[in-house]
């Protein structure tokens, strides 16, 4: 097959979305104690590429790209469409609030070099190129070669404190995503056998219902709800997630879970839409309940802040799950089409958002008093009025009260539920409001509570660090001012699965 | 015939690496067995590679080699991080025995 480059196409911003945190990674290793002014640099231009390739997918519709001119299945494909166009610029912006929040933290002391202060930002950006990798892919090895690079770099960043129990926590999440990824080449080796193919256009035309496609999809879906931990796989999470400095468990809690996440999606409704049946969707779903109420509880019991946070992404992450039986309903009930995916993905983004603030919020307190136990956090607003805010309002976004991107998220998602007569997932959704209502909550009140002599924060707290905060907890709730631009642009090439629903 | 036979091998290895990853405790063992798991998914692989005919279908050799080097940089850090916890612990078990 001889090499094809379209003549059309435009300017190749996919590439560069890749390319350029790798090549990153790569030269902060030798830049020593400058790797963190190189990172500083690259993500805000990361974030003009995203926005750049954004604007491409809107303009002109879903873009692709073979790799050295070679078209698939010979070559591999990288593709944007609307879905992954909005998560690369989610990554973007979470990262930069991330970075402006770490600048100050990780910092190596004039004319020295300190071990953490470089891993920091070489893994910053090796997991930001991971990411990016896993959004644009469009072959399945590939995907797995990012979802490698991504458990390269962000099982170190959980264990950035080389303390015993963010060790044994690393370690945890290193097995479990070991075995995730290696169930999912198992699948994607069967795939190749049966079709020969491992590209996702193509295998979307080739794969039919028959047994050796159940048990790729099955094995791919187990290994990449480990790693998104998905009820019940969810164990290694929260104690990997709260043991890591606070703005490494932003970027765990916010984009590293969302991006198997994103890949279950692909699988489901991009490469394997004839395959998936409706029991399948419905079994996920379950899952996706047990850990929306399994993970609220535990959330409500937690006595450290960073441990109520990390439960109540496993609880969040449920969410994340509803959408799929509910794809496909309810089109009358609502003013956009395919509401429950729109719905999804939203409440992907916005959990982003939210989840990054209340993680370096959380950071913030334990900064600032020393401990981050809740109960002995009294009257903490008063000192961090500004933090607490931002608490608030992610907070917001979590419980899905309006105006927050998580309302409209989950209006979407209810009712959908309620339009196409699945009413057992409303009610879960219900009682998931209510106990993230009771979780977030008990966070809230001993730092609003009135104490006898004014709280003064042990420690100073920098401003740019809690300007940062806020920024991303706005984040989350303009987009429930703003939703209708993302919501244009997700639905640029959405599979048509997303609309009719699977099986 | 011969795929067959390195199909069976393959299915072999990835029962094994399973059944060790879930089933034992000590990280070394665990990082074995992940190990073999990845070992049988490389051979079932060559197996798929050896069905196209003499010569074999070079696509998946690629993706062996490729898959191969994401196992050992995975290993290494397993080993660091393990070598790091018994430093840190005297034990080489991310999950503790209870009691």
């Amino acid at each position: 097959m001889p090499p094809v480059a379209a003549p059309e196409a435009g300017f190749p911003w996919i590439v560069l979305a890749i390319l350029l945190p790798l090549a990153g990674m790569v030269a902060a290793l030798p830049l020593g104690r400058h790797a963190r002014a190189l990172a500083l640099l690259l993500i805000p231009a990361g974030l003009v590429v995203a926005l750049l390739l954004a604007a491409q997918v809107w303009r002109e519709g879903e873009v692709t790209y073979a790799l050295g001119g070679w078209t698939p299945p010979l070559g591999i494909a990288l593709r944007a469409d609307g879905f992954s166009a909005v998560m690369v610029v989610t990554t973007a912006v979470v990262l930069l609030g991330v970075a402006l929040f770490a600048q100050s933290s990780f910092r190596a002391p004039p004319g020295e070099e300190t071990r953490a202060a470089l891993l920091f930002w070489a893994l910053l950006l090796g997991l930001w190129g991971a990411l990016n990798a896993a959004f644009l892919g469009n072959d399945l090895f590939n995907l797995y070669v990012a979802l490698e690079l991504l458990t390269l770099a962000a099982v170190p960043m959980a264990s950035l404190e080389a303390r015993a129990e963010t060790l044994a926590a690393a370690l945890r999440y290193l097995f479990f995503a070991l075995a995730g990824s290696v169930l999912y080449l198992l699948g994607a080796v069967l795939l190749y056998g049966a079709y020969g193919t491992l590209d996702i256009t193509l295998l979307a035309e080739r794969a039919g219902p028959e047994p050796v496609t159940w048990a790729a999809a099955a094995l791919m879906t187990a290994g990449l709800l480990a790693k998104t931990a998905l009820f019940p796989l969810h164990l290694w999470l929260p104690p990997a997630h709260a043991g890591a400095p606070a703005a490494a468990s932003a970027v765990l809690s916010a984009l590293v879970v969302k991006a198997s996440f994103f890949l279950v999606l692909r699988l489901w409704f991009d490469a394997l839409p004839g395959v998936m049946t409706a029991a399948a969707g419905q079994l996920l779903a379950a899952l996706g309940a047990g850990a929306i109420l399994f993970g609220s509880v535990l959330a409500l019991h937690q006595v450290r802040m960073k441990l109520l946070v990390a439960y109540s992404t496993v609880a969040q992450l449920g969410y994340l799950f509803l959408m799929v039986p509910l794809a496909g309903g309810g089109g009358a009930a609502q003013p956009w089409d395919a509401g429950a995916w729109s719905g999804g993905v939203l409440h992907a983004v916005s959990h982003a958002f939210a989840k990054a603030a209340m993680f370096l919020a959380a950071g913030l307190f334990l900064r600032a008093a020393g401990h981050d136990r809740i109960a002995e956090l009294r009257g903490m607003g008063a000192a961090l009025p500004m933090v607490t805010l931002a608490f608030g309002l992610a907070g917001l976004s979590l419980l899905g009260l309006p105006p927050s991107g998580g309302f409209i998220a989950k209006w979407l998602l209810l009712t959908t539920a309620m339009a196409s007569g699945q009413w057992w997932w409303a009610l879960v959704m219900f009682a998931g409001g209510l106990l993230a209502a009771g979780y977030v909550f008990r966070a809230l009140t001993p730092l609003l509570a009135r104490t006898e002599t004014p709280v003064l924060p042990g420690r100073p707290v920098p401003r740019h660090q809690q300007w940062a905060v806020l920024g991303l907890a706005l984040c989350s709730v303009a987009l429930g001012v703003a939703p209708l631009m993302p919501f244009a642009l997700l639905q640029v090439g959405r599979p048509e699965a997303a609309e009719e629903g699977i099986g | 015939m011969t795929a067959t036979l390195y199909g069976l091998t393959g299915a072999a290895l990835v029962g094994i690496g399973l059944y060790g990853l879930i089933v034992r405790r000590h990280a070394l063992r665990r990082l074995l067995a992940f190990n073999l798991l990845g070992s049988g998914v490389f051979l079932l692989f060559g197996a798929v590679a050896e069905r196209a005919g003499p010569g074999g279908d070079p696509v998946p050799h690629a993706m062996i080699i490729t898959g191969i080097v994401v196992a050992l940089a995975a290993t290494a850090l397993g080993v660091a991080l393990v070598l790091h916890l018994a430093r840190e612990t005297g034990r080489a078990e991310p999950d503790p025995p209870e009691g």
